[in-house]
């Protein structure tokens, strides 16, 4: 029997857990903005989290009263300023949308300047105060933010690879959505695998390995445009107003929920998700893994390229190791 | 059984079975409100198709919302045609928003700021209701409007008395959502039990405001002392107020209102599909007692409302209130419908 507010996040995971209530906390940093209001009202909703930490520079005491009335069991409260260390301790997943969203014409390397900072700040507080948590980075330029979280950690002898995620499922949500639409499927049966970056063209769907997926060349390439550039697109819709953030909100929920699930020790729980490893040539790369009860527990390699993905991947390596390489020179430049 | 709150929302997103179509239309869906509600309208698998209309942002909401990977399609509209909307170069305006609507959620307007009562905001929210609902009257004549913008023991008034000037109005599809009043006490009284809310299932009656939202705890069985008792409704009472204090000055209740409103339109949704177990509170037009709205659990059918339903036995204390709050609830009746006339 479905619980009343567990269900709700069935829209987010996958299956009904009918194990024993978890105990789970999740701190949200960056809770008052666009992505971390409606991420966070998912995240109170889903029968997974028993306790949910609400963080922001501005003060965040209103929106978990209002989350707060939700007739779900998750506890929520607010933190903001000197308190980031409440928020943080005894967090399972720390999940981090913090900083300012891109404006139209702008790339999400366009952002680095001001994010960088913000998600090593953040990362810092989070080796202090959570150093056994799996964080969930949502902040971009992802392809940079991530290591730059790598090294604060390192930088304080608290670094897990098995605990540090970049949060691309945006795109495996819009891959799933746009092929299904192509193909008159119901997106929720879809499952594109996306590897890479989160960023533009290092954005790599593998439609290739969708099956039944019979489309020509053009249509393929149109589609895969598409899916990278899927941002953009509602960056422009938006005029100034801002990036995504309700389909964010989403997604960041339902690879919170995953991990969640996969902490509690479910089995088969797979993500693709951008984590450390030697995949390639690049020091991190989103590819299949599946989770576990320590967080990564098994990084899947990606399969067969058609030579378009191929060729894609050739053309985009480069960028996504010089972005790593930016947020790394960054971090140790603190 | 009394099912405030949905069985199951999106209890099966993997559902193999098409949902019969269901079309939902959000008007005020780039507010604070209607983005999260949209956003659970759209994971919704109870749903085929989602309007978002509102005199600003809508076609940037709806783009955002298009990505999620859902069957459901997804417009966008702002009230001129020619300004835009989503998909790109797709109808706009009210009346495409509107045509086809089963549904007609209304969280638009402004929220209340600290120390301002829900019926402060009557001037600016009448006619933002009025003019809404007058394009439902023309564009949607048989659709569940489910109002959620404030005053509600107003605005619901306002609205039947449009649509009854344009010779559409049912009584059965003109309600005012009191769901979170229910969630509110079910999260307070949760607490107080040291139970998960989840579990917790109160009666709330009236209306929408303050002492006009009258929850039934001698319902519950729950046991408490006098001045527990007393805290608790005042709480239930004032859990709106709450939020706007805690925000100070940022807005009123958006997160909470977003899910208690998408709980009641899939509750809607699922009775006109078939369910004949749907049974939660609507501020409806009633005669069990003599305030001509009056919110009490109702069961819902294919057509809106199948049945008022009664309320069961109030407690001493609650016939205290109940007392107390009724010339407030039939005076802001009154206003709602001479604000049309």
């Amino acid at each position: 029997m479905f619980a009343r507010t567990a269900s709700v996040t069935a829209a987010v995971s996958r299956a009904f857990s009918s194990t024993a209530a978890s105990q789970h906390k999740v701190a949200v940093l960056g809770a008052g903005g666009g992505i971390g209001q409606p991420m966070s009202l998912l995240l109170q909703l889903a029968g997974e989290v028993s306790e949910l930490a609400l963080y922001d520079v501005a003060p965040t005491a209103g929106i978990a009263a209002d989350i707060g009335h939700c007739d779900s069991r998750a506890k929520c409260t607010g933190y903001t300023g000197e308190d980031l260390s409440k928020a943080l301790d005894g967090a399972d997943v720390v999940v981090i949308p913090a900083g300012v969203p891109r404006k139209p014409g702008m790339t999400r390397d366009d952002l680095f300047n001001t994010n960088a900072s913000i998600v090593a700040t953040l990362a810092n507080a989070c080796a202090q105060h959570a150093p056994n948590a799996c964080l969930g980075i949502i902040s971009n330029p992802v392809n940079s933010t991530v290591p730059i979280c790598r090294e604060v950690l390192r930088s304080a002898g608290v670094y897990n690879p098995q605990k540090l995620f970049g949060i691309t499922t945006l795109d495996v949500v819009r891959s799933n959505k746009f092929v299904g639409d192509a193909m008159g499927w119901d997106p929720a049966n879809v499952n594109v695998t996306v590897i890479g970056g989160h960023a533009g063209t290092t954005i790599l769907p593998l439609l290739s390995q969708v099956q039944g997926l019979n489309l020509d060349d053009e249509t393929l390439a149109a589609l895969s445009h598409r899916i990278q550039f899927g941002g953009d697109e509602v960056v422009q819709a938006k005029d100034g107003a801002g990036s995504a953030t309700l389909s964010m909100a989403h997604a960041g929920a339902k690879f919170t929920v995953s991990l969640l699930r996969a902490l509690n020790g479910e089995a088969n729980v797979t993500e693709c998700t951008f984590v450390e490893n030697d995949l390639t040539d690049a020091p991190f790369f989103a590819t299949p893994v599946t989770l576990g009860r320590d967080g990564v527990d098994t990084v899947h390699p990606f399969g067969e390229l058609s030579a378009f993905e191929q060729q894609n991947f050739e053309a985009m390596l480069p960028d996504l190791q010089a972005q790593a390489e930016k947020g790394i020179k960054f971090a140790q430049s603190l | 059984m009394f099912s405030s709150r949905a069985a199951s929302i999106a209890s099966r997103m993997y559902s193999t079975t098409a949902p019969s179509a269901a079309k939902v239309a959000v008007l005020g869906a780039a507010g604070g409100i209607g983005q999260p509600l949209s956003l659970l309208c759209k994971l919704s698998p109870h749903i085929t198709e989602l309007a978002c209309y509102d005199v600003v942002g809508t076609p940037g909401v709806a783009a955002d919302l298009s990505h999620c990977p859902t069957k459901s399609k997804t417009t966008g509209s702002l009230p001129d045609p020619e300004a835009g909307a989503w998909p790109v170069g797709g109808e706009g305006g009210l009346k495409a928003a509107l045509t086809g609507a089963d549904v007609v959620v209304i969280p638009a307007g402004v929220p209340r700021k600290p120390g301002m009562t829900r019926d402060d905001l009557f001037n600016t929210n009448a006619s933002i209701v009025q003019t809404l609902v007058e394009g439902c009257a023309e564009h949607c004549p048989d659709a569940v409007l489910a109002i959620i913008s404030n005053p509600v023991n107003s605005t619901v008034p306002i609205a039947a008395e449009v649509l009854k000037a344009k010779g559409v109005y049912n009584p059965k599809k003109v309600c005012g959502v009191t769901t979170l009043d229910v969630c509110r006490a079910n999260t307070f009284l949760g607490e107080h039990m040291g139970k998960d809310p989840a579990d917790v299932d109160v009666t709330v009656i009236g209306g929408h405001a303050g002492i006009t939202i009258l929850p039934l705890l001698s319902q519950t069985g729950a046991t408490m002392t006098d001045e527990e008792r007393e805290a608790l409704t005042k709480r239930i009472q004032f859990g709106g107020d709450e939020v706007v204090q805690a925000k100070a000055g940022a807005g009123s209740a958006t997160l909470s209102m977003a899910y208690a409103g998408y709980l009641f339109t899939e509750n809607v949704l699922k009775a006109k599909a078939g369910a004949t177990d749907v049974v939660m509170p609507a501020y409806v037009e009633s005669n069990i007692t003599e305030a001509e709205f009056f919110a009490s659990p109702c069961k819902f059918g294919k057509d809106g409302v199948e049945e008022v339903l009664g309320f069961g036995e109030m407690s001493d204390y609650e016939k205290g209130w109940f007392d107390k709050m009724m010339p407030d609830l039939k005076a802001q009746i009154q206003k709602g419908k001479d604000f049309v006339a």
